[in-house]
């Protein structure tokens, strides 16, 4: 259950990344940094995917989806789910950060972006649609458990909040 | 051996209290009092179902033969769930489902900080991964206790009548059944004893901020980690065993 540091191997690299989050289609799971490990050894490749949230039930598909993608290239793998060090949303990519936003869900930015922006203490949150500031947190529990729900006040366009764990 | 059996039965009274407020919150998808609270609620449930999964997978390979993560969570009998009688209390309306869940949630991050520290590594790292999460469950609740207390006649009324039902059911948490002693001994478990003073510390300084009276009863429940249940237990099980009952070994 316990992962060392990222270890992907470049073979594999580029056929995780035609992986995509199935609840979040346009995030590649290496986007989304929630593959630690990966290695090939001869056909057998051993993969180590942590979730986002313990009870993420898109970690099962990702499981298999990993196996089918692999097993087109002629690799036998094997995905282990890992929980340490538990994931954090620092952990999306640059890549990812841009993917999710053009996508319409907002990304957490600053290193206090965590609980203050879900509580509506500070408004720090920017509005996908309209990159207004002037948003506000509807609900800190969104369409899936990595989420929030947000509005902003200008556009008056809902929003999801890729909420911030840390 | 016997520690390996300890810690087993260990594992499953630390998950149980999660997977049976689990369940309860599960109950009210679909039946939540607004949309946004309804999503909370089931959302609040999935990462409890999800941090018992690695409990329970951990235990059932500390077991090893048939036993899965399934047989433990829903193959057993009434008596051999430890839960704690507090998450086994019935949504009787939002205010019992956000006192229940505050009460447990205060409780919860202690401990987890604690579990964090275990020399089981496989515990800590269990601990690490839903602390993330059960701090915004404590946000969740805490938030409403407050905006329910300090809130109009009829939701202080409500809540405040909820504070005072489930009351009796919180010094449980902090009774330890002999194997948690055992376990907290061998530095494995959490010395749940020493988690009491800062608990009602807390929880009494968010009742008087809810502007909510701090109850003074001090006669409590308790039977819950050794399997005794209140009535609603069976309830609970009979719904939530249903499927695997009625088809047995099914697989999703």
């Amino acid at each position: 259950m316990i992962a060392e540091a990222t270890h992907i191997d470049q073979r594999l690299e580029p056929l995780l990344r035609e992986v995509s989050d199935p609840e979040i289609p346009v995030l590649s799971i290496m986007d989304m940094g929630v593959v630690r490990y990966a290695q090939l050894e001869g056909e057998q490749a051993h993969v180590k995917i942590t979730p986002t949230y313990s009870g993420c039930p898109a970690m099962d598909v990702m499981s298999v989806e990993i196996k089918a993608a692999l097993q087109e290239a002629g690799y036998d793998a094997e995905v282990e789910l890992v929980l340490s060090p538990a994931w954090t949303t620092d952990w999306i990519t640059p890549r990812g950060r841009a993917a999710l936003e053009d996508y319409g869900i907002a990304v957490p930015l600053e290193a206090d972006a965590d609980k203050s922006a879900l509580m509506g203490g500070k408004r720090i949150v920017e509005c996908p649609q309209c990159g207004s500031k002037n948003t506000k947190v509807v609900s800190a529990f969104g369409s899936t458990a990595c989420k929030a729900l947000f509005q902003c006040e200008d556009c008056l366009e809902p929003f999801d909040y890729f909420k911030c764990l840390k | 051996m016997a520690m390996q059996e300890d810690l087993y039965n260990y594992i499953l009274g630390v998950a149980d209290n999660s997977l049976i407020l689990g369940q309860r919150l599960g109950e009210l998808c679909g039946h939540g009092p607004s949309l946004e609270t309804d999503i909370a609620c089931t959302n609040i449930s999935l990462d409890l179902f999800g941090q018992v999964r690695s409990y329970y997978q951990y235990a059932a390979k500390i077991k090893g033969g048939e036993e899965t993560e399934d047989t433990i969570a829903f193959l057993r009998k009434e008596r051999q769930y430890r839960n704690i009688l507090l998450v086994e209390q019935p949504n009787e309306n939002f205010a019992y489902v956000i006192a229940r869940a505050c009460y447990f949630d205060l409780f919860h991050e202690l401990f987890l900080l604690e579990l964090m520290k275990s020399t089981d590594e496989t515990l800590a790292a269990i601990a690490h991964k839903s602390i993330k999460e059960v701090r915004y469950h404590k946000l969740f609740s805490t938030e409403w206790v407050k905006r329910l207390g300090d809130g109009t006649e009829e939701s202080q009324q409500k809540m405040q009548q909820a504070v005072d039902d489930l009351w009796p059911y919180t010094e449980e948490m902090f009774l330890p059944a002999q194997v948690e002693k055992k376990m907290a001994e061998a530095g494995i478990g959490v010395d749940i004893v020493k988690l009491k003073e800062p608990y009602y510390r807390s929880l009494t300084q968010l009742l008087e901020e809810a502007r909510l009276r701090v109850p003074d009863n001090q006669y409590f429940q308790k039977g819950g980690k050794q399997g005794i249940h209140t009535e609603h237990m069976g309830y609970i099980l009979s719904d939530m065993q249903y499927m695997q009952l009625a088809y047995p070994n099914m697989e999703w």
